[in-house]
């Protein structure tokens, strides 16, 4: 069991490692990135399984007990956020390695790649918040490294601002971490959750809202959210299909384990979570409406969604915390492949503006599918796993009599489908406005080439099972949500002897 | 916590958020590096005080906690090796532009140029316009 908490975090930095040494064989470096994640994909799934199965598992790095030490836990939400990480991370590898850029011209993009993952297994299975910071850290550096791969003048710009509101995050959180540590003399999350109830209540609320802040960012809440949608489009296509997948996942998963966990919920805090996820909502969509560019649209499109997790956390109940879970999921998959297709889209096309681009419903019909799927999904078509997540989502809001929320988020799915449908327009269905500055390329069946369209279709497939079969996956989110809301189990799991 | 360090912090995340305001971009990055600074030095005031911990002289209950002492080294080996990062990205925003200050967003420029509010005071123009050309 010890090893199935810490392999995930170990393989991909040894990976990484071993891929320095192998740089200059494109295709041992390759070969290492796929079996690591692979097996980090394995790993998870029995992890899942297990944990499923026998309760709340942890492990005391380097035999320390408890409070000293670095614990890895794992829990039914983090080994499910797990085995969703890997399973994107392992396909927009390949999509990388199929695509003609990043991955092929520059040596290191391999081994920053897995400290990435490395990075995002370590965030969701640690147990101590100076280590949730690490592996912060240790994800940002590497996602600024890969984001500005190419050293491009907009690079370069937006991503500028990424780096420095993730930095100003960094040394909040440190900020954090020192009066949290004033206060309770600890920072082993387990430990917390029984110190913080000893704090006065002021005390309490505001490191609530001190984490609230620092995940906030990282998140992308409103009013936390406007770096973005400017440094994510900017970044080659498949790095930014993993941050929209995956990083701002991360910053929504410290905010629901620490707003669970540490904290027990007040009707304060659920106010400001609902009031904050209703309006990162309807910001984001209504900045997605105005874009007009495919990839600007999709990031806005991030930071709407955003909102709904929220409001699943705000609602501070296992149904509403089960509809976050599986939305976060869903969201994962099908953000992800909207940013392949979206890869794609500019690969055929050459372009990523609407007005350059038109008719591809005829030139790449594949991509055109890839594309309209994840789209329906996003804003809540049934029988796709979007309509199920919102549909447990408005059921939960229902639950508890908060009409206002439940309004906004069905308003934003409407707006959701428009944005959506602007992408499909634009790109798909209409003639193209401008002539295009580079012509289309002549594409072969596929619309690409087979290590793009291949993984896309994949997680596309991902996503119409979830929906089509996702009773097993709302039950898990269910049982996850339950664990979430009763802590008890988590620390009697960490704080045992 | 005492009084010196936690003033220091506060005129540390004074200065860092003043530079950090900045739109020449070493003095983002001074400004950041100081900032996490005041972090490092919160994060130093925020433990008991005593003799150096080195098991084997002296009482352990007058040690100092070493903890946030390990901590605060880790944050400080962070901020060092991204600080290093914002400064060849600095270099090479230098290197492109030819200019230290932060460059405009061109796309929201883009979107405030065919924004609602411009096509209205276009619009208004070619009204008046069309009205004199008329009264002429």
């Amino acid at each position: 069991m010890n090893a199935l908490l810490t392999l995930p975090i170990v393989l991909p930095i040894v990976g990484a490692a071993l891929s320095i040494v192998a740089g200059r064989s494109r295709a041992a470096q390759r070969a290492i990135s796929i079996s690591v994640l692979v097996a980090m994909t394995v790993i998870s799934i029995v992890l899942l399984v297990r944990v499923d199965r026998d309760g709340v598992t942890a492990v005391q790095a380097g035999g320390w007990p408890a409070p000293l030490g670095v614990t890895l836990v794992a829990d039914r939400f983090s080994a499910m956020m797990l085995v969703v990480a890997s399973m994107m991370l392992l396909a927009v590898l390949v999509y990388a390695i199929g695509q003609p850029g990043a991955e092929r011209h520059h040596v290191g993009f391999q081994s920053v790649y897995l400290v990435l993952a490395a990075g995002v297994s370590l965030s969701f299975l640690t147990g101590d918040m100076f280590n949730l910071f690490v592996a912060f850290e240790m994800m940002l550096t590497a996602s600024y490294v890969l984001m500005t791969l190419g050293g491009r003048a907009d690079q370069i710009r937006s991503g500028m601002t990424y780096v420095v509101i993730s930095l100003l995050a960094s040394a909040l959180f440190v900020t954090t971490l020192a009066l949290i540590y004033a206060a309770t003399g600890t920072v082993n999350m387990a430990d917390l959750a029984g110190r913080m109830t000893e704090l006065p209540e002021g005390v309490r609320s505001a490191f609530s809202v001190l984490l609230l802040v620092v995940f906030g960012i990282k998140a992308a809440i409103f009013p936390l959210f406007f770096w973005l949608p400017d440094a994510y489009p900017t970044a080659p296509s498949p790095v930014t299909a993993v941050f929209a997948g995956l990083l701002t996942k991360v910053g929504v998963y410290a905010i629901v384990r620490t707003q669970t966990l540490l904290f027990t919920p007040d009707s304060r805090s659920a106010t400001l979570i609902l009031v904050a996820a209703g309006l990162t909502m309807v910001v984001g969509v209504l900045g997605a409406i105005a874009q007009g560019d495919v990839k600007r649209i999709l990031s806005f499109n991030i930071v709407s969604h955003i909102g709904f997790m929220m409001m699943g956390l705000g609602l501070f109940t296992v149904a509403g915390l089960a509809a976050a879970v599986f939305y976060t999921v869903h969201h994962i998959v099908a953000k992800t492949s909207m940013f392949l297709a979206g890869g794609l889209i500019e690969h055929v096309g050459g372009s990523g503006r609407l007005n350059r681009l038109g008719g591809m419903v005829r030139t790449a019909p594949v991509v055109a599918v890839l594309f309209l799927i994840p789209a329906l999904s996003l804003a809540g078509v049934p029988p796709l796993s979007g309509f199920v997540a919102k549909l447990a989502l408005v059921d939960a809001g229902v639950t508890q009599r908060s009409y206002v929320i439940v309004a906004v988020a069905i308003l934003v799915s409407l707006l959701t489908l428009f944005s959506m449908m602007k992408i499909w327009s634009g790109v798909f269905w209409s003639p193209a406005d401008e002539e295009p500055e580079v012509r289309s390329r002549v594409v072969g069946p596929l619309g690409g080439p087979m290590l793009m369209v291949v993984p896309t279709t994949v997680l596309v497939a991902l996503g119409v099972a979830m929906g089509l079969a996702g009773a097993p996956i709302w039950a898990l989110s269910q049982r996850a949500a339950t664990d979430l809301l009763d802590p008890g189990n988590y620390i009697r799991a960490v704080l045992r002897p | 916590m005492s009084v010196t360090l936690a003033a220091t912090a506060a005129a540390l995340f004074a200065i860092g958020t003043y530079l950090l305001l900045q739109r020449a971009l070493t003095r983002v990055i001074i400004g950041l590096a100081i900032l996490s600074h005041g972090a490092n030095v919160l994060m130093m005031a925020s433990h008991r005080r005593g003799v150096p911990p080195i098991v084997g002289k002296g009482d352990p209950s007058t040690f100092s906690d070493p903890l946030p002492q390990a901590f605060a080294l880790t944050a400080i080996v962070i901020s060092f090796g991204v600080t290093t990062f914002l400064l060849a990205m600095a270099y090479r925003s230098w290197v492109l532009t030819h200019d230290d200050v932060v460059q405009d967003d061109l796309e929201d420029r883009l979107i405030g140029r065919g924004g609602i509010a411009d096509k209205e005071v276009a619009d208004e123009r070619e009204i008046h316009d069309e009205a004199v050309r008329e009264r002429r």
